[in-house]
């Protein structure tokens, strides 16, 4: 699998992509630290910016990647290696190079400014995780839906309507259910429904963190008790890795038994 | 070598195997033929492995291949369509599946042979099909395997190179390898393959030597033979 993981990663980053991705959170560190002033604010924005596009990216090249590399995958199964450990290599590839473009990205600028003198820094750590679970879950996805669909077409728009879902579709019916609901205690609901989308997970979690949670009002109130405490923070990074685990797991399950 | 018993295959609604037997034994040149869409291609790569049989067993040297993998390391490969990922180099890609296969390998000798040495540095995606075709053909034999299945292995070949693929395959079986071809090509069939394996309708219908088959279908020539059999079936 590491030598999967290897050409694939190398293969990526030879290609333009990876360094207009990296470029561009670069300049984003920059402009956002040195126009702000403020390491916090910088954060805040960065994540509102981080929470959409890093999943949309990460759709983004993993069909693209899947589709664009077939030739390579077929020349690959008929040599000695496990179905699982091309998918998987491949996969991780992806995953990997989209990582390191996004942490190094953001990580140069934050620490030419001195991050580690600041008192933000566990936000911003918690910030480039998310980031790199984000990656993680969107490129699975991706994958996986590319795998199930022969056709390119049909793969790429199931993945952005699997990205428009979660990043937009599923606020507005969460937002719409608590309003029908709004006489019943909705507080585990919420809390449930937040739990069981990655993107809204990973706001909450960011969010919570900066201390801004007074702005959420009671929810709000909720949200702080549970995200607060290190047990809320163990259990969205134990669901986190959840949403990772289970679409790796079914990539590997449905790559095993595909025809080629 | 090869074992295949009972073997099953549908794609959506279409059977392309039904309770296929097979039984090819060590040393020798087999040639796979049936008409379009017979499951030639579909059998060849259940044996590698790359398409899963719905029912029935296939064993290589022996052992089930049923989520194996390590058995491919005895197997030399020729796929019909020589797709490779474009933007690689000649060069790179034969030093990656070097690195791969890890495997004692003769590469300088067959790009020698095919004339390559001023497409090593060029990218796949600019080769023309019959330097691709090539390509496809110098990874196939570049390991030392003791079976080769072959796959429309003459397809864009200029008579140079068709020739010296003829003379490579007889090396190989020389040295007691195991050669599965399919062509369409009778001509280079009748040339190279000691024994022929006839799939029509998901079936083995006939397995034998050349002269066999043309004494059951009673035609002298070995073109009208193979003709002969498709037609008499859908005849009957």
């Amino acid at each position: 699998m590491l030598k999967i993981l290897k050409y694939s990663f190398y293969d990526l980053m030879r290609s333009r992509w990876s360094y207009v991705y990296f470029l561009f959170y670069l300049a984003l560190g920059f402009v956002l630290l040195f126009l702000n002033n403020d390491v916090s604010k910088a954060v805040i924005t960065l994540m509102n910016i981080i929470i959409v596009l890093v999943p949309l990216i990460g759709t983004i090249f993993g069909v693209m990647y899947y589709y664009d590399s077939k030739e390579f995958t077929e020349l690959l199964l008929a040599q000695p290696i496990k179905r699982s450990s091309i998918f998987l290599g491949q996969y991780l590839g992806v995953a990997c190079s989209l990582t390191l473009s996004l942490v190094l990205g953001l990580g140069i600028p934050f620490l030419l400014y001195g991050l580690f003198k600041s008192n933000v820094i566990f936000d911003f750590s918690l910030l480039l995780v998310t980031g790199a679970f984000l990656t993680l879950i969107f490129t699975a996805i991706a994958f996986n839906i590319a795998l199930s669909n022969e056709n390119k077409i049909k793969g790429f728009g199931y993945a952005v309507l699997a990205w428009l879902f979660l990043a937009v579709v599923y606020d507005g019916l969460f937002l719409m259910s608590l309003i029908v609901f709004e006489e019943y205690p909705l507080d585990s609901f919420s809390l449930a429904a937040t739990m069981f989308n990655p993107i809204d997970l990973s706001r909450t979690l960011i969010l919570l963190k900066l201390d801004i949670s007074a702005l959420l009002g009671y929810t709000g109130a909720v949200f702080k008790e549970f995200f607060g405490t290190n047990t809320g923070l163990i259990i969205s990074i134990l669901m986190l890795l959840l949403w990772t685990v289970l679409p790796i797991g079914r990539l590997a399950y449905k790559a095993k038994r595909k025809d080629f | 070598m090869i074992q295949v018993e009972n073997l099953h295959k549908k794609f959506s609604k279409n059977q392309v195997l039904t309770g296929l037997d097979l039984n090819i034994q060590e040393g020798g040149i087999f040639a796979i033929l049936g008409p379009n869409g017979s499951g030639k291609t579909t059998l060849i790569k259940i044996i590698l492995g790359m398409v899963i049989a719905d029912k029935g067993t296939v064993s290589v040297f022996g052992k089930h291949i049923k989520n194996k993998w390590k058995y491919r390391q005895e197997i030399e490969y020729l796929p019909q369509i020589a797709n490779f990922p474009g933007n690689l180099r000649v060069k790179e890609l034969i030093r990656m599946i070097k690195d791969l296969r890890q495997q004692p390998c003769e590469e300088k000798r067959l790009i020698e042979l095919f004339g390559l040495q001023p497409f090593m540095d060029k990218k796949l995606a600019t080769l023309s099909g019959g330097t691709k075709q090539k390509v496809n053909i110098v990874l196939a034999f570049m390991f030392n395997s003791p079976l080769i299945i072959l796959d429309e292995p003459t397809t864009g070949l200029d008579p140079a190179a068709l020739i010296s693929l003829k003379e490579l395959i007889q090396k190989e079986k020389q040295e007691g390898k195991t050669i599965l071809i399919t062509s369409h090509i009778m001509q280079f069939v009748e040339e190279v393959a000691d024994e022929i394996v006839y799939l029509l309708e998901g079936k083995i219908y006939f397995k034998g030597g050349i002269s066999e088959l043309m004494e059951k279908t009673a035609q002298t020539n070995f073109e009208h033979a193979i003709a002969a059999i498709a037609t008499k079936k859908s005849n009957a």
